[in-house]
Protein backbone atom coordinates (compact mmCIF):
# COMPACT_ATOMS: atom_id res chain seq x y z
CA UNK A 1 0.00 0.00 0.00
CA UNK A 2 2.88 2.22 0.77
CA UNK A 3 4.43 2.68 -2.77
CA UNK A 4 0.61 3.02 -3.96
CA UNK A 5 0.12 5.79 -1.10
CA UNK A 6 3.39 7.53 -1.71
CA UNK A 7 2.88 7.61 -5.88
CA UNK A 8 -1.01 8.99 -5.63
CA UNK A 9 0.58 12.09 -2.61
CA UNK A 10 3.12 12.71 -5.55
CA UNK A 11 0.88 13.15 -8.31
CA UNK A 12 -1.92 14.76 -6.18
CA UNK A 13 0.65 17.41 -4.90
CA UNK A 14 1.67 17.98 -8.27
CA UNK A 15 -1.52 18.80 -9.57
CA UNK A 16 -2.42 21.44 -6.52
CA UNK A 17 0.99 23.01 -7.20
CA UNK A 18 1.03 23.33 -10.81
CA UNK A 19 2.74 26.35 -11.14
CA UNK A 20 6.13 25.90 -8.85
CA UNK A 21 6.46 22.38 -10.45
CA UNK A 22 6.07 24.27 -13.86
CA UNK A 23 8.79 26.81 -13.02
CA UNK A 24 10.62 23.82 -11.74
CA UNK A 25 10.17 21.92 -15.26
CA UNK A 26 10.63 24.27 -17.39
CA UNK A 27 14.19 24.75 -15.84
CA UNK A 28 15.39 21.30 -15.93
CA UNK A 29 14.01 21.83 -19.53
CA UNK A 30 16.44 24.93 -20.45
CA UNK A 31 19.12 23.30 -18.40
CA UNK A 32 19.24 19.98 -20.02
CA UNK A 33 18.66 21.83 -23.80
CA UNK A 34 20.92 23.59 -23.54
CA UNK A 35 23.95 21.52 -22.35
CA UNK A 36 22.35 19.31 -24.79
CA UNK A 37 23.51 21.40 -27.71
CA UNK A 38 26.86 22.33 -25.32
CA UNK A 39 27.97 18.67 -24.69
CA UNK A 40 28.34 17.86 -29.01
CA UNK A 41 29.94 20.88 -29.22
CA UNK A 42 32.58 20.61 -26.68
CA UNK A 43 32.97 17.18 -27.67
CA UNK A 44 33.44 18.25 -31.66
CA UNK A 45 35.74 20.72 -30.40
CA UNK A 46 38.37 18.66 -28.33
CA UNK A 47 37.82 16.06 -31.52
CA UNK A 48 39.00 18.42 -34.07
CA UNK A 49 41.99 19.64 -31.69
CA UNK A 50 42.78 15.89 -30.93
CA UNK A 51 42.84 15.27 -34.84
CA UNK A 52 45.21 18.47 -35.46
CA UNK A 53 47.82 17.04 -32.25
CA UNK A 54 48.07 13.70 -34.38
CA UNK A 55 50.02 15.96 -36.94
CA UNK A 56 52.62 15.93 -34.71
CA UNK A 57 55.14 13.16 -35.82
CA UNK A 58 59.22 12.69 -35.31
CA UNK A 59 60.40 12.35 -38.55
CA UNK A 60 63.66 9.57 -38.44
CA UNK A 61 65.46 10.35 -41.77
CA UNK A 62 67.72 7.41 -42.50
CA UNK A 63 70.84 7.56 -44.42
CA UNK A 64 71.06 6.42 -47.97
CA UNK A 65 73.79 3.76 -46.97
CA UNK A 66 71.69 2.02 -44.65
CA UNK A 67 71.59 -1.84 -44.67
CA UNK A 68 68.33 -3.82 -43.79
CA UNK A 69 70.23 -5.11 -40.67
CA UNK A 70 70.43 -1.73 -39.15
CA UNK A 71 66.46 -0.78 -40.64
CA UNK A 72 64.89 -3.90 -38.43
CA UNK A 73 67.46 -2.46 -35.64
CA UNK A 74 65.98 0.74 -35.36
CA UNK A 75 62.24 -0.17 -36.45
CA UNK A 76 62.78 -2.81 -33.03
CA UNK A 77 63.55 0.38 -31.20
CA UNK A 78 61.50 2.54 -32.14
CA UNK A 79 58.46 0.30 -31.45
CA UNK A 80 59.47 -0.73 -28.30
CA UNK A 81 60.67 3.31 -27.25
CA UNK A 82 57.75 4.37 -24.58
CA UNK A 83 54.98 6.92 -25.81
CA UNK A 84 55.59 5.81 -29.41
CA UNK A 85 51.70 4.73 -30.66
CA UNK A 86 53.03 3.48 -34.39
CA UNK A 87 55.90 3.60 -37.08
CA UNK A 88 55.71 4.18 -40.78
CA UNK A 89 58.68 3.71 -43.34
CA UNK A 90 58.54 5.90 -46.49
CA UNK A 91 60.82 4.82 -49.17
CA UNK A 92 62.73 7.04 -51.29
CA UNK A 93 60.95 6.70 -54.21
CA UNK A 94 57.20 7.18 -51.83
CA UNK A 95 58.69 10.08 -50.20
CA UNK A 96 59.60 11.95 -53.94
CA UNK A 97 55.78 11.31 -55.46
CA UNK A 98 54.14 12.59 -52.43
CA UNK A 99 56.82 15.39 -52.76
CA UNK A 100 55.68 16.07 -56.59
CA UNK A 101 51.62 15.37 -56.55
CA UNK A 102 52.10 18.39 -53.86
CA UNK A 103 54.98 20.48 -55.52
CA UNK A 104 54.82 19.81 -59.04
CA UNK A 105 56.97 22.68 -59.75
CA UNK A 106 59.63 20.41 -58.48
CA UNK A 107 59.71 18.04 -60.90
CA UNK A 108 62.04 20.39 -63.00
CA UNK A 109 64.42 20.70 -60.34
CA UNK A 110 64.70 17.00 -59.51
CA UNK A 111 64.80 16.34 -63.28
CA UNK A 112 68.02 19.05 -63.49
CA UNK A 113 69.53 17.11 -60.57
CA UNK A 114 69.38 13.79 -61.73
CA UNK A 115 68.84 11.64 -58.67
CA UNK A 116 66.49 11.53 -55.73
CA UNK A 117 67.70 13.77 -52.78
CA UNK A 118 64.97 12.77 -50.16
CA UNK A 119 65.63 10.08 -47.74
CA UNK A 120 63.86 7.15 -47.20
CA UNK A 121 62.00 8.27 -43.65
CA UNK A 122 60.66 6.52 -40.42
CA UNK A 123 57.47 8.24 -39.42
CA UNK A 124 56.92 8.37 -35.98
CA UNK A 125 53.59 9.13 -34.55
CA UNK A 126 53.42 9.59 -30.52
CA UNK A 127 50.36 8.76 -28.58
CA UNK A 128 51.08 11.77 -26.47
CA UNK A 129 52.10 14.28 -28.81
CA UNK A 130 53.02 17.00 -25.65
CA UNK A 131 55.25 14.47 -24.68
CA UNK A 132 57.01 14.40 -28.40
CA UNK A 133 60.51 15.41 -26.84
CA UNK A 134 61.14 12.19 -25.16
CA UNK A 135 61.61 10.04 -27.97
CA UNK A 136 63.42 12.91 -30.22
CA UNK A 137 66.26 12.69 -26.89
CA UNK A 138 65.78 8.89 -26.88
CA UNK A 139 67.70 9.01 -30.60
CA UNK A 140 69.79 12.34 -30.40
CA UNK A 141 72.56 13.01 -27.98
CA UNK A 142 73.53 16.30 -27.83
CA UNK A 143 77.17 17.46 -26.14
CA UNK A 144 76.68 20.17 -23.79
CA UNK A 145 80.08 21.98 -25.18
CA UNK A 146 79.89 21.84 -28.20
CA UNK A 147 76.17 21.58 -29.27
CA UNK A 148 76.62 18.87 -31.84
CA UNK A 149 74.21 16.43 -32.44
CA UNK A 150 75.38 12.75 -32.40
CA UNK A 151 72.45 9.80 -33.03
CA UNK A 152 72.38 6.52 -30.76
CA UNK A 153 71.56 4.20 -33.80
CA UNK A 154 73.46 3.76 -36.73
CA UNK A 155 72.06 4.27 -39.91
CA UNK A 156 70.38 7.77 -38.75
CA UNK A 157 70.98 10.43 -40.85
CA UNK A 158 68.69 13.08 -38.92
CA UNK A 159 66.13 13.67 -36.44
CA UNK A 160 63.63 16.40 -36.85
CA UNK A 161 59.75 17.04 -35.30
CA UNK A 162 59.41 20.56 -37.06
CA UNK A 163 59.93 21.99 -33.29
CA UNK A 164 58.28 25.56 -34.36
CA UNK A 165 55.05 23.75 -35.71
CA UNK A 166 54.92 21.13 -32.88
CA UNK A 167 54.94 24.12 -30.34
CA UNK A 168 52.29 26.02 -32.00
CA UNK A 169 49.81 23.39 -32.71
CA UNK A 170 50.43 21.85 -29.12
CA UNK A 171 49.48 25.27 -27.14
CA UNK A 172 46.59 26.11 -29.39
CA UNK A 173 45.24 22.99 -29.13
CA UNK A 174 45.57 23.09 -25.50
CA UNK A 175 44.37 26.23 -24.91
CA UNK A 176 40.95 25.41 -26.44
CA UNK A 177 40.77 22.21 -24.89
CA UNK A 178 41.08 23.70 -22.00
CA UNK A 179 38.61 26.64 -22.65
CA UNK A 180 35.96 24.17 -23.67
CA UNK A 181 36.57 21.46 -21.06
CA UNK A 182 36.13 24.79 -17.99
CA UNK A 183 33.36 26.28 -19.76
CA UNK A 184 31.46 22.63 -19.56
CA UNK A 185 31.98 22.61 -16.11
CA UNK A 186 30.79 25.73 -15.08
CA UNK A 187 27.85 25.67 -17.06
CA UNK A 188 27.18 21.57 -15.59
CA UNK A 189 27.68 23.39 -12.18
CA UNK A 190 25.06 26.40 -13.35
CA UNK A 191 22.75 23.91 -14.13
CA UNK A 192 22.81 21.60 -11.11
CA UNK A 193 22.34 25.18 -8.82
CA UNK A 194 19.22 26.06 -10.76
CA UNK A 195 17.59 22.88 -10.75
CA UNK A 196 18.27 22.18 -7.29
CA UNK A 197 17.06 26.30 -6.45
CA UNK A 198 14.13 26.26 -7.91
CA UNK A 199 12.55 22.86 -6.33
CA UNK A 200 14.04 24.37 -3.27
CA UNK A 201 11.98 27.54 -3.98
CA UNK A 202 8.66 24.95 -4.54
CA UNK A 203 9.21 23.61 -1.67
CA UNK A 204 9.56 26.52 0.87
CA UNK A 205 6.50 27.81 -0.15
CA UNK A 206 5.04 24.25 1.28
CA UNK A 207 6.83 24.35 4.58
CA UNK A 208 3.68 24.51 6.88
CA UNK A 209 2.75 21.87 5.12
CA UNK A 210 5.63 20.04 5.76
CA UNK A 211 5.37 21.45 9.62
CA UNK A 212 1.99 20.26 9.65
CA UNK A 213 2.46 16.79 8.64
CA UNK A 214 5.35 16.33 11.82
CA UNK A 215 3.15 17.29 14.25
CA UNK A 216 0.75 14.76 13.18
CA UNK A 217 3.66 11.71 13.73
CA UNK A 218 4.93 11.44 10.21
CA UNK A 219 8.57 10.25 10.26
CA UNK A 220 11.13 11.62 7.94
CA UNK A 221 11.05 9.76 5.19
CA UNK A 222 7.15 9.31 5.21
CA UNK A 223 6.90 13.03 4.48
CA UNK A 224 10.35 12.84 1.56
CA UNK A 225 9.54 10.38 -0.33
CA UNK A 226 6.32 11.86 -2.19
CA UNK A 227 8.62 14.73 -2.53
CA UNK A 228 11.94 12.46 -4.04
CA UNK A 229 8.60 11.31 -6.37
CA UNK A 230 7.48 14.20 -7.45
CA UNK A 231 10.99 15.41 -7.86
CA UNK A 232 11.72 12.04 -10.30
CA UNK A 233 8.52 13.28 -11.82
CA UNK A 234 9.67 16.84 -12.71
CA UNK A 235 12.90 16.04 -13.96
CA UNK A 236 12.00 13.07 -15.96
CA UNK A 237 9.30 15.34 -18.10
CA UNK A 238 11.64 18.02 -18.43
CA UNK A 239 14.23 16.19 -19.19
CA UNK A 240 11.75 14.30 -22.18
CA UNK A 241 10.60 17.47 -23.11
CA UNK A 242 14.23 18.82 -23.87
CA UNK A 243 15.04 15.81 -25.74
CA UNK A 244 12.19 16.32 -27.95
CA UNK A 245 13.28 19.41 -28.43
CA UNK A 246 16.95 18.43 -29.54
CA UNK A 247 15.85 15.89 -31.58
CA UNK A 248 13.79 18.28 -33.48
CA UNK A 249 17.17 20.67 -34.01
CA UNK A 250 19.35 18.09 -34.52
CA UNK A 251 16.84 16.73 -37.63
CA UNK A 252 16.02 19.75 -38.81
CA UNK A 253 19.53 21.73 -38.13
CA UNK A 254 22.68 19.92 -37.83
CA UNK A 255 22.14 16.72 -39.92
CA UNK A 256 21.50 19.08 -43.48
CA UNK A 257 24.43 20.87 -42.38
CA UNK A 258 26.77 18.00 -41.25
CA UNK A 259 27.06 17.27 -44.66
CA UNK A 260 28.96 20.25 -45.60
CA UNK A 261 30.70 20.89 -42.40
CA UNK A 262 33.55 19.03 -41.54
CA UNK A 263 33.39 20.22 -37.92
CA UNK A 264 29.79 19.29 -37.12
CA UNK A 265 30.58 15.69 -38.36
CA UNK A 266 33.19 15.62 -35.95
CA UNK A 267 34.18 11.49 -35.38
CA UNK A 268 34.61 11.97 -32.00
CA UNK A 269 31.15 12.89 -30.95
CA UNK A 270 28.87 11.63 -28.42
CA UNK A 271 26.35 9.46 -29.83
CA UNK A 272 22.44 10.87 -29.76
CA UNK A 273 21.10 7.79 -27.75
CA UNK A 274 23.32 8.28 -24.95
CA UNK A 275 23.37 11.91 -25.13
CA UNK A 276 19.46 11.48 -24.47
CA UNK A 277 20.58 8.67 -22.10
CA UNK A 278 22.96 11.45 -19.71
CA UNK A 279 20.57 14.04 -19.92
CA UNK A 280 17.82 12.21 -19.11
CA UNK A 281 19.57 10.12 -15.88
CA UNK A 282 20.68 13.38 -14.74
CA UNK A 283 17.97 15.43 -14.78
CA UNK A 284 16.12 13.00 -12.99
CA UNK A 285 19.38 12.33 -10.21
CA UNK A 286 19.19 15.99 -9.80
CA UNK A 287 15.85 17.09 -9.01
CA UNK A 288 15.40 13.97 -6.97
CA UNK A 289 18.14 14.33 -4.56
CA UNK A 290 16.98 18.49 -4.48
CA UNK A 291 14.40 17.40 -3.21
CA UNK A 292 15.34 14.99 -0.84
CA UNK A 293 18.07 17.41 0.55
CA UNK A 294 16.15 20.41 0.76
CA UNK A 295 13.01 18.86 2.57
CA UNK A 296 16.03 18.01 5.27
CA UNK A 297 15.77 21.70 6.46
CA UNK A 298 12.18 21.94 7.23
CA UNK A 299 11.98 18.44 8.83
CA UNK A 300 13.95 19.43 11.42
CA UNK A 301 11.19 20.45 13.82
CA UNK B 1 21.22 13.69 25.58
CA UNK B 2 22.47 10.39 25.42
CA UNK B 3 20.50 7.41 26.22
CA UNK B 4 21.97 5.82 29.63
CA UNK B 5 22.79 2.05 29.58
CA UNK B 6 21.65 1.28 32.63
CA UNK B 7 17.53 2.26 32.71
CA UNK B 8 17.18 5.18 35.72
CA UNK B 9 14.94 3.46 38.76
CA UNK B 10 12.23 5.85 37.59
CA UNK B 11 12.33 5.08 33.98
CA UNK B 12 11.26 2.24 34.55
CA UNK B 13 7.34 2.25 33.14
CA UNK B 14 5.42 2.68 36.54
CA UNK B 15 2.07 0.05 36.20
CA UNK B 16 -1.48 1.10 37.82
CA UNK B 17 -4.07 3.89 37.55
CA UNK B 18 -2.00 6.36 39.84
CA UNK B 19 0.88 7.04 37.20
CA UNK B 20 0.50 10.63 35.90
CA UNK B 21 -0.49 11.23 32.15
CA UNK B 22 1.52 14.30 32.44
CA UNK B 23 4.56 15.09 35.06
CA UNK B 24 6.77 18.35 35.50
CA UNK B 25 9.57 17.95 37.73
CA UNK B 26 11.14 21.00 38.32
CA UNK B 27 11.46 21.81 34.68
CA UNK B 28 13.50 24.95 33.42
CA UNK B 29 13.50 26.48 29.73
CA UNK B 30 15.70 28.90 29.41
CA UNK B 31 15.53 29.77 24.81
CA UNK B 32 18.74 30.44 23.20
CA UNK B 33 18.07 34.47 23.28
CA UNK B 34 18.10 34.05 27.50
CA UNK B 35 14.53 34.42 27.78
CA UNK B 36 12.92 32.35 30.68
CA UNK B 37 10.35 30.48 28.97
CA UNK B 38 9.88 28.43 32.18
CA UNK B 39 11.12 28.73 35.67
CA UNK B 40 11.41 25.11 37.89
CA UNK B 41 7.26 24.08 37.11
CA UNK B 42 6.54 21.15 38.75
CA UNK B 43 3.12 19.41 38.15
CA UNK B 44 1.44 16.34 37.53
CA UNK B 45 -1.96 15.48 35.83
CA UNK B 46 -3.58 11.80 36.39
CA UNK B 47 -5.23 10.08 33.64
CA UNK B 48 -8.77 11.19 32.91
CA UNK B 49 -8.57 14.83 34.18
CA UNK B 50 -9.40 17.70 32.52
CA UNK B 51 -6.76 21.13 33.14
CA UNK B 52 -7.29 24.51 31.62
CA UNK B 53 -3.52 26.06 31.86
CA UNK B 54 -3.81 30.11 32.02
CA UNK B 55 -2.07 33.33 32.25
CA UNK B 56 -1.49 36.32 30.05
CA UNK B 57 0.52 35.86 26.91
CA UNK B 58 4.23 34.63 27.30
CA UNK B 59 3.98 33.01 31.02
CA UNK B 60 4.85 29.71 29.47
CA UNK B 61 1.36 28.21 28.24
CA UNK B 62 3.08 27.39 24.53
CA UNK B 63 6.50 26.82 25.97
CA UNK B 64 5.09 23.94 28.46
CA UNK B 65 2.60 22.17 25.29
CA UNK B 66 5.64 22.47 22.91
CA UNK B 67 8.30 21.01 25.28
CA UNK B 68 5.46 17.84 25.75
CA UNK B 69 5.38 17.36 21.72
CA UNK B 70 9.51 17.44 22.12
CA UNK B 71 9.64 20.40 20.03
CA UNK B 72 12.21 21.78 22.39
CA UNK B 73 13.86 20.30 25.13
CA UNK B 74 13.86 21.39 28.53
CA UNK B 75 17.07 23.08 29.87
CA UNK B 76 16.69 21.37 33.14
CA UNK B 77 14.22 18.93 34.82
CA UNK B 78 12.44 15.98 33.44
CA UNK B 79 9.52 15.73 31.67
CA UNK B 80 7.78 12.40 31.53
CA UNK B 81 4.50 11.14 29.68
CA UNK B 82 2.90 8.75 31.61
CA UNK B 83 5.68 7.66 33.38
CA UNK B 84 8.08 7.56 30.15
CA UNK B 85 11.05 10.55 30.11
CA UNK B 86 10.99 12.83 26.95
CA UNK B 87 14.55 12.94 27.45
CA UNK B 88 15.18 9.41 26.67
CA UNK B 89 13.62 9.54 23.53
CA UNK B 90 15.52 9.25 20.72
CA UNK B 91 15.14 11.96 17.84
CA UNK B 92 14.19 8.88 15.23
CA UNK B 93 11.35 8.27 17.75
CA UNK B 94 9.83 11.42 18.64
CA UNK B 95 7.18 10.88 15.66
CA UNK B 96 5.69 7.88 17.32
CA UNK B 97 5.70 9.91 20.36
CA UNK B 98 3.59 12.65 18.39
CA UNK B 99 1.29 9.41 17.42
CA UNK B 100 0.24 9.11 21.25
CA UNK B 101 -0.73 12.90 21.55
CA UNK B 102 -3.60 14.82 19.63
CA UNK B 103 -2.60 18.54 19.24
CA UNK B 104 -5.22 21.47 18.31
CA UNK B 105 -4.14 24.70 17.81
CA UNK B 106 -5.38 28.56 17.41
CA UNK B 107 -4.43 28.07 14.01
CA UNK B 108 -6.04 25.10 13.05
CA UNK B 109 -3.05 23.96 10.82
CA UNK B 110 -4.64 22.34 8.78
CA UNK B 111 -3.21 21.11 5.43
CA UNK B 112 -4.39 23.40 3.32
CA UNK B 113 -4.79 21.75 -0.56
CA UNK B 114 -6.72 18.69 1.21
CA UNK B 115 -9.98 18.10 1.30
CA UNK B 116 -11.76 17.71 5.17
CA UNK B 117 -11.65 14.12 4.83
CA UNK B 118 -8.00 13.60 3.20
CA UNK B 119 -6.68 16.07 6.22
CA UNK B 120 -8.32 13.78 8.83
CA UNK B 121 -7.29 10.23 6.86
CA UNK B 122 -3.42 11.92 6.80
CA UNK B 123 -3.04 11.15 10.64
CA UNK B 124 -3.63 7.61 9.78
CA UNK B 125 -2.29 7.01 7.12
CA UNK B 126 0.84 8.33 8.66
CA UNK B 127 0.00 5.64 11.37
CA UNK B 128 -0.33 2.97 8.78
CA UNK B 129 -3.24 2.17 9.47
CA UNK B 130 -5.30 -0.05 6.48
CA UNK B 131 -7.31 1.62 3.93
CA UNK B 132 -10.70 -0.04 4.91
CA UNK B 133 -10.48 0.77 8.43
CA UNK B 134 -9.55 4.85 7.28
CA UNK B 135 -12.45 4.92 5.10
CA UNK B 136 -14.89 3.43 8.35
CA UNK B 137 -12.95 5.57 11.22
CA UNK B 138 -12.75 9.02 9.50
CA UNK B 139 -16.78 9.69 8.49
CA UNK B 140 -17.32 8.42 11.96
CA UNK B 141 -15.11 10.75 13.71
CA UNK B 142 -16.44 13.40 11.29
CA UNK B 143 -20.22 12.62 11.92
CA UNK B 144 -18.85 12.85 16.48
CA UNK B 145 -17.67 16.40 15.46
CA UNK B 146 -21.02 17.81 13.38
CA UNK B 147 -19.05 17.63 10.00
CA UNK B 148 -21.12 14.63 8.03
CA UNK B 149 -21.82 16.92 5.49
CA UNK B 150 -18.29 18.48 4.07
CA UNK B 151 -16.61 15.66 3.80
CA UNK B 152 -15.37 17.27 0.72
CA UNK B 153 -14.89 20.71 1.09
CA UNK B 154 -11.13 22.29 1.47
CA UNK B 155 -10.20 24.03 4.45
CA UNK B 156 -10.69 27.63 3.03
CA UNK B 157 -14.25 26.67 2.49
CA UNK B 158 -15.09 26.39 6.15
CA UNK B 159 -15.96 28.83 9.14
CA UNK B 160 -13.55 29.21 11.67
CA UNK B 161 -15.09 27.23 14.23
CA UNK B 162 -15.83 24.14 11.55
CA UNK B 163 -12.40 24.23 10.50
CA UNK B 164 -11.36 23.73 14.38
CA UNK B 165 -13.93 20.63 14.62
CA UNK B 166 -11.74 19.43 11.74
CA UNK B 167 -8.57 19.87 13.57
CA UNK B 168 -10.38 18.24 16.95
CA UNK B 169 -10.83 15.46 14.73
CA UNK B 170 -7.75 14.75 13.40
CA UNK B 171 -6.21 14.90 16.84
CA UNK B 172 -9.15 12.20 18.20
CA UNK B 173 -9.48 10.12 15.54
CA UNK B 174 -6.91 7.38 16.68
CA UNK B 175 -7.79 8.14 20.26
CA UNK B 176 -4.84 9.13 21.79
CA UNK B 177 -4.79 8.90 25.54
CA UNK B 178 -3.69 12.69 25.46
CA UNK B 179 -4.92 15.62 23.82
CA UNK B 180 -3.37 19.10 24.10
CA UNK B 181 -4.96 21.85 22.89
CA UNK B 182 -3.55 25.42 22.55
CA UNK B 183 -5.48 28.25 22.60
CA UNK B 184 -8.23 26.29 20.57
CA UNK B 185 -10.78 29.41 20.97
CA UNK B 186 -8.60 31.98 20.57
CA UNK B 187 -10.11 33.11 17.30
CA UNK B 188 -13.24 31.98 17.81
CA UNK B 189 -17.15 33.93 19.00
CA UNK B 190 -17.98 32.94 22.25
CA UNK B 191 -20.95 30.78 20.67
CA UNK B 192 -18.77 28.49 18.55
CA UNK B 193 -16.36 28.92 21.38
CA UNK B 194 -18.76 26.88 23.48
CA UNK B 195 -19.32 24.13 20.90
CA UNK B 196 -15.50 23.39 20.76
CA UNK B 197 -15.06 23.21 24.40
CA UNK B 198 -18.27 21.57 24.65
CA UNK B 199 -16.20 18.63 22.01
CA UNK B 200 -13.22 19.25 23.82
CA UNK B 201 -15.39 17.98 27.05
CA UNK B 202 -16.91 15.30 25.01
CA UNK B 203 -13.29 13.71 24.36
CA UNK B 204 -12.34 13.86 28.19
CA UNK B 205 -15.14 12.36 29.21
CA UNK B 206 -14.07 8.82 27.23
CA UNK B 207 -11.07 9.17 29.33
CA UNK B 208 -8.47 11.52 27.65
CA UNK B 209 -6.63 13.65 29.62
CA UNK B 210 -7.22 16.70 28.27
CA UNK B 211 -4.53 20.00 28.70
CA UNK B 212 -6.05 23.10 27.54
CA UNK B 213 -4.16 26.49 27.10
CA UNK B 214 -6.13 29.16 27.08
CA UNK B 215 -7.06 32.88 28.11
CA UNK B 216 -10.34 33.21 27.80
CA UNK B 217 -11.66 33.46 31.16
CA UNK B 218 -15.57 33.42 30.76
CA UNK B 219 -15.18 29.92 29.65
CA UNK B 220 -12.96 29.01 32.07
CA UNK B 221 -15.34 30.20 34.95
CA UNK B 222 -17.76 28.52 33.34
CA UNK B 223 -16.37 24.79 33.27
CA UNK B 224 -15.00 24.74 36.83
CA UNK B 225 -11.95 22.45 36.17
CA UNK B 226 -8.35 22.32 37.89
CA UNK B 227 -6.48 25.39 36.89
CA UNK B 228 -3.23 25.71 36.83
CA UNK B 229 -1.95 29.95 36.38
CA UNK B 230 1.33 30.70 35.13
CA UNK B 231 3.11 33.80 35.23
CA UNK B 232 5.99 34.75 33.95
CA UNK B 233 7.20 31.09 33.42
CA UNK B 234 6.11 29.78 36.94
CA UNK B 235 2.95 27.84 38.43
CA UNK B 236 1.28 30.65 40.89
CA UNK B 237 -1.68 28.57 41.13
CA UNK B 238 -3.04 25.04 41.04
CA UNK B 239 -6.97 24.70 41.93
CA UNK B 240 -8.83 21.53 41.64
CA UNK B 241 -11.79 23.66 40.35
CA UNK B 242 -11.18 27.29 39.83
CA UNK B 243 -11.58 30.29 38.02
CA UNK B 244 -9.59 32.13 35.68
CA UNK B 245 -8.75 34.25 38.66
CA UNK B 246 -10.36 33.69 41.90
CA UNK B 247 -12.98 35.71 42.91
CA UNK B 248 -12.80 39.17 43.74
CA UNK B 249 -15.14 42.60 44.36
CA UNK B 250 -15.57 45.01 41.64
CA UNK B 251 -13.72 46.89 44.10
CA UNK B 252 -10.32 44.78 43.95
CA UNK B 253 -10.58 44.38 40.57
CA UNK B 254 -10.00 48.41 39.80
CA UNK B 255 -7.36 48.25 42.09
CA UNK B 256 -5.86 45.20 39.97
CA UNK B 257 -6.63 46.60 36.71
CA UNK B 258 -5.26 50.38 37.74
CA UNK B 259 -1.46 48.62 39.31
CA UNK B 260 -1.29 46.75 35.56
CA UNK B 261 -2.10 49.71 34.05
CA UNK B 262 0.23 52.11 36.11
CA UNK B 263 -2.51 54.74 37.06
CA UNK B 264 -2.86 56.04 41.01
CA UNK B 265 -5.58 55.31 43.03
CA UNK B 266 -7.16 58.64 42.49
CA UNK B 267 -5.96 58.44 38.55
CA UNK B 268 -9.24 58.33 37.12
CA UNK B 269 -12.87 60.22 37.76
CA UNK B 270 -15.17 57.09 37.34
Amino acid sequence: MRPGFFLKEAFRALKRNAAPSLAAMLTVLLTALVLGVFIPVVQATTGTANKVRSRVVVNVYLADNINQQQLTALRQRLTTTPNVKSVDYVSKQQALNDLQSQRPDTKGAIQLLGRNPLPATYRVVPKDPGQVQGIVNSLVRVDPTSGKRTFTMAGVADVRNRESDTKKILSATSLVKTLTASMAALLILASIALIANTIRLSIFARRREVEVMKLVGATNWFIRWPFVIEGVVVGFMGGVLAVLLLWVIKDTLIDPLSAKFALIAAPNTIQFPALIAVLLASCVAVSAAGSGLTLRRFLRV
Amino acid sequence: MPVPARPLPRAQRPQGRNVPVVEFDDVTKVYDGGSVGLERVSMRIGRGDFVFLVGPTGCGKSTCMRLLMKELEPSQGRISIAGRDLGEIPRKRVPYLRRNIGVVFQDYKLLPNRTVYANVAYALEVIGEPRQSIRRKVPDILRLVGLSTKLHNYPDELSGGEQQRVSIARAFVNHPPLLLCDEPTGNLDPETSIGIMQLIYRINRTGTTVLVATHDREMVDKMRRRVIELAEGRIIRDQISGLYRPDESTKEFAIRLRGELGIGDEGHPN
